[in-house]
């Protein structure tokens, strides 16, 4: 055994198992900085800042004038009026207070002048602050000498690290994660579930339908409809269990299989509504998906954290996990070691398929309707995340926070992607490329660099030969 | 055979200072080696003696870290399996390089099909093959599919296939292990008749008497290192033992007096297709049974049966005296039998997985709680089987496909040790192993047998059977052609006689 070097070698485990947490990091940290703006208060905020330096100024006794710009949404109107009571509880009382147009301030200026008075401020909002004749008035009325103009400051912020948007990253893909896990397990065991997205729609409309024709509808308790929201689960948890069945006992390759029901399943979700939208749903059922109970932290996503703790602590120190591993590793040499291999490979299905119920289940309670077409596509976002996350597809390796990880990065580009204004074709394009950087990225490590590469290219041949 | 042909022209090849080191392992210290044309170099060592990673360097499997590696005086950069293939070398590894799914002829010809506008002249190929195999003095059809042939057979492929590239430089990995006696002797013919078209060969083999009789030169190494190398003339067989080990060996078999009990393992007439039929037999406490015959001959498809690896057509197990329902594997091991699989690789390991991991995964209900795994016993059992079993391993974390073939075999025997077993199957259990670890594995089956345990061993070495066993079966296409109770006064010649069908007994 060789000390000296563990901890060098903790950590090039660790880079090995989640070395993609760099690559989140590096996609938040570019997003941070990508989507800094400068922004101005508006509002009460405005008003406050305005009011609070003119008061400050306190220069002579000139008027103050408070200029708003008349627009619809009578944002302005708002700012004078706000303005104008909060200089008046300051102690102020020279004041002329416009809403309109450059011209009314021109006439308004020219009044004061007229009257041989003089103007001490303008205090207005960063839109009317841009109006030529502000910006020009030591042109315009040179003998007015020189006017403070008044406005609120801008500041800059990112808009990515905005704790709303930080909220929206992590639960924007919720459903997605919670179903990853899952196909985590099967990729590991070395199979594949493309059945997952279908029964996000069949368990979504299982659940609904189950409330609307026996729970009541609109009325349905709360036990009532958590009652429904397992039939869902349960119903997907089974088709689950055929998939794992026609995988174990009838050796059917997975892809095969689980793209057959695919179609079953997606079909039946259809069938079940008769092809329409279920929403006669009581208002309570939004709870799970729209709820936030624990310190204002959304419930699905305390859900999804406890799915992931629960899932990597099955993963990591249970038998059932290693038993998982192995049979993914090399199911013959699992099997002569004594792992059940079928009854392993049936529990990853029925987990997945359950997991997928589950999420179908979120999705209508954060819509408050079922839809037969709920989960399009779901499946392939799904097989990206955790291939993102390191898991093999060639089945033995990967870790769920990997796949936690691999969610994340999609997440972190769709709302970065969003937020920087790309069309959401591009977006597409820009996403695949990232799924195939980042399984490129995990093979060429998996051989130290640019070597490892080279090496994976010429040793292609000889690998295959030896199968 | 003493004198080297072409000893005053130029050499062939010339490594000069190899040096490679994987993840915490030095494998090999700046490693010269000389080939002459026209020589057998016969190469040498422990397992993980750096042989095998002498040879990948070779052959483009891996890169050095530094050194040279000269053909016929002109340096050549192999950085790649074909910059090898181009410069001359053909390497016939141990793992097998052929496609299960692809037929013979379309193995001997992979890259560099026999083609007419990119159409396959299969006859032409076909009759190449036929010729290839002529040849060698073995039948094969060409057009079988690579699945369906014997281990020794798919071996003869590979032969057929280096011979058929016209190398130069043909490197043999182990190339007789899984062959019969009369195979060998085919494949020395072979080797003899490259070598008078001066071809060098350099040769590996744990089978020692094999080198005295084939072998010009022979070079040993240990631990990465070189620690000699020898005209065959000048040295002896006690000599070169303890070249390789590095200390001398009494005796080759441990010696031991066999305690036997009572009748643990009974089997009733197992049949499974024509591989198994009617087998009885029956393993005492203490006993130490061999099993041997030639390759195919159905120990390892009855050793399967016994495991449940299979499923039998018919015929009974018991255990000691009560009737075993064994479907699989994992019944087997519940009923406290296990056994230890020939082919490492692909049965016995989980070769990406570490060798903690796969140490523990036959024995994880004794390694957890409540369905969580104790890591921490698991380690620590782990670390006295490194320690007892010296098993080369950097750490526990180190993936079982980084360890070299003995100490994955060494990691195999030691899951199966820890899980304790009553009866336990060794399947060649000394295939591709030197001989010092040769000693310590037939020390483990005197301890195993020591202590009651019910030890069945198949072999295919004939001097291992009869030194190490207390009783020897023999098989002949899938059926018992004899038994053997009288260890001390049985011979090679005896065995061989019913290993071929044609015994009297």
């Amino acid at each position: 055994m060789n000390e000296p070097s563990t901890a060098k070698n903790m950590m090039r485990r660790f880079m090995s198992d989640y070395g993609m947490i760099v690559g989140l990091l590096a996609l938040c940290l570019y997003y941070s900085f990508a989507t800094i703006t400068t922004e101005y208060p508006e509002g009460d905020q405005a008003v406050r800042q305005v009011a609070d330096k003119v008061l400050n100024m306190r220069r002579g006794d000139g008027v103050v004038i408070v200029v708003g710009r008349d627009d619809a949404d009578k944002k302005g109107t708002a700012f004078v009026a706000g303005t104008v009571k909060a200089l008046q509880a300051g102690g102020m009382t020279n004041i002329e207070q416009i809403v309109g147009q450059p011209a009314d301030l021109r006439k308004a200026i020219d009044r004061v002048k007229d009257s041989g008075g003089k103007v001490s401020a303008i205090a207005t909002t960063r839109w009317v602050s841009q109006w030529g004749l502000i910006e020009h008035l030591d042109n315009k009325f040179p003998e007015m000498g020189d006017i403070t103009v008044v406005v609120p400051e801008g500041f800059t912020r990112s808009r990515f690290l905005q704790m709303e948007n930080i909220r929206n990253v992590a639960t924007s893909n919720v459903v997605i994660a919670i179903i990853a896990i899952g196909m985590t397990f099967v990729i590991i065991t070395g199979g594949i579930d493309l059945s997952v997205g279908s029964l996000i729609a069949m368990s979504a409309m299982t659940a609904a339908y189950c409330v609307v024709e026996f729970a009541g509808a609109r009325s349905a308790g709360a036990g009532a409809f958590t009652i429904c929201m397992f039939a869902g689960i349960l119903a997907c948890a089974l088709v689950g269990f055929l998939n794992g069945l026609m995988v174990t006992r009838f050796s059917i390759p997975p892809f095969v299989v689980t793209l057959a029901m695919m179609l079953v399943a997606r079909g039946m979700a259809f069938i079940i509504g008769q092809g329409e939208l279920k929403y006669q749903l009581p208002n309570s059922i939004v709870w799970l998906g729209q709820g936030a109970d624990l310190l204002g932290i959304p419930n699905t996503l305390v859900l999804m954290v406890l799915l992931y703790a629960a899932a990597h602590i099955m993963m990591s120190r249970t038998v059932l996990g290693r038993y998982i591993y192995a049979v993914g590793g090399n199911a013959e040499a699992a099997r002569l070691s004594g792992v059940p291999v079928k009854r392993v490979i049936l529990f990853c299905y029925v987990m997945c398929g359950a997991l997928a119920g589950l999420g179908g289940v979120i999705r209508m309670s954060i819509l408050k309707s079922g839809s037969p077409r709920y989960g399009e596509m779901a499946e392939l976002y799904i097989i990206a995340a955790v291939v993102v996350g390191g898991t093999s597809l060639s089945g033995g390796k990967g870790k769920i926070f990997g796949t936690l990880i691999g969610v994340l990065i999609i997440s972190v580009i769709q709302n970065g992607m969003n937020l920087t204004d790309v069309e959401s074709y591009t977006q597409k394009v820009v996403l695949g490329l990232v799924i195939l950087g980042a399984v490129l990225l995990d093979s060429v490590r998996g051989g130290k660099g640019v070597q490892g590469l080279a090496r994976l290219i010429t040793a292609k041949r000889s690998e295959t030969g030896s199968r | 055979m003493v004198g080297n042909p072409g000893n005053d022209a130029e050499p062939l090849l010339e490594m000069r200072g190899i040096d490679k080191s994987f993840a915490g392992v030095h494998a090999l210290k700046g490693v010269d080696l000389t080939l002459q044309k026209g020589q057998v170099l016969a190469l040498l060592g422990e397992n993980g003696a750096g042989k095998s990673t002498l040879i990948k360097v070779l052959g483009g499997a891996h890169l050095a870290d530094s050194g040279s590696i000269a053909i016929e005086g002109r340096a050549a950069r192999i950085s790649d399996p074909h910059a090898s293939q181009a410069a001359g070398v053909s390497i016939i590894y141990q793992e097998f390089n052929l496609i299960p799914a692809l037929s013979v002829r379309e193995n001997i010809f992979l890259g560099r099909e026999n083609a007419n506008f990119g159409f396959v002249r299969k006859s032409g190929e076909y009759e190449q093959s036929k010729e290839l195999f002529a040849r060698i003095g073995l039948d094969i059809d060409p057009d079988a599919r690579c699945e369906e042939l014997t281990v020794a057979q798919q071996q003869t492929v590979e032969i057929a296939k280096a011979i058929s590239v016209r190398a130069r430089i043909i490197v043999m990995d182990e190339p007789s292990a899984a062959l019969t006696g009369q195979e060998v002797e085919k494949l020395f013919e072979i080797v003899r008749d490259l070598k008078a078209q001066g071809i060098g060969i350099i040769y590996i083999s744990h089978r020692l008497e094999e080198i005295f009789r084939i072998a010009d030169r022979v070079m040993v190494l240990r631990d990465g290192e070189q620690v000699g190398t020898r005209d065959i003339g000048d040295i002896d067989h006690d000599k070169l033992v303890e070249m390789m080990v590095g200390r001398k060996l009494e005796n080759e078999f441990p010696a031991r007096t066999p305690e036997l009990g009572d009748v643990r393992l009974e089997a009733d007439r197992l049949n499974r297709g024509r591989a198994v039929r009617d087998v009885s037999f029956s393993v005492r406490a203490g006993e130490i049974l061999a099993l041997t015959g030639l390759v195919g001959a159905g120990r390892t498809e009855t050793a399967r049966l016994i495991f449940g690896a299979d499923e039998r057509d018919s015929g009974e197990i018991s255990l000691d005296g009560r009737a075993l329902n064994v479907r699989n594997p994992r019944d087997a091991i519940a009923n406290r039998i296990c056994r230890l699989t020939e082919d490492r690789k692909t049965q016995g390991l989980v070769l990406g997985h570490s060798v903690r991991r796969n140490f523990g995964l036959p024995n994880l209900s004794r390694f957890s709680r409540l369905g969580f795994v104790d890591q921490s016993v698991e380690k620590s059992r782990f670390e006295q089987f490194v320690a007892t079993m010296r098993i080369k391993v950097p750490d526990s974390e180190t993936l079982a496909e980084n360890l070299s073939g003995g100490n994955q075999q060494k990691l195999v025997l030691a899951k199966w040790l820890e899980n304790d077993c009553d009866v336990i199957i060794f399947d060649e259990p000394t295939r591709g192993i030197d001989v010092g670890a040769k000693y310590e594995i037939y020390l483990l089956m005197n301890e195993l047998a020591a202590r009651g345990k019910a030890v069945i061993m198949i072999s295919s070495e004939l001097p291992e059977v009869l030194g190490m066993s207390d009783r020897i079966i023999v098989m002949h296409e899938g059926a018992i052609t004899g038994e053997i109770t009288d260890v001390a006064g049985a011979t090679q010649e005896r065995i061989m006689h019913l290993a071929i069908g044609s015994g009297t007994k």
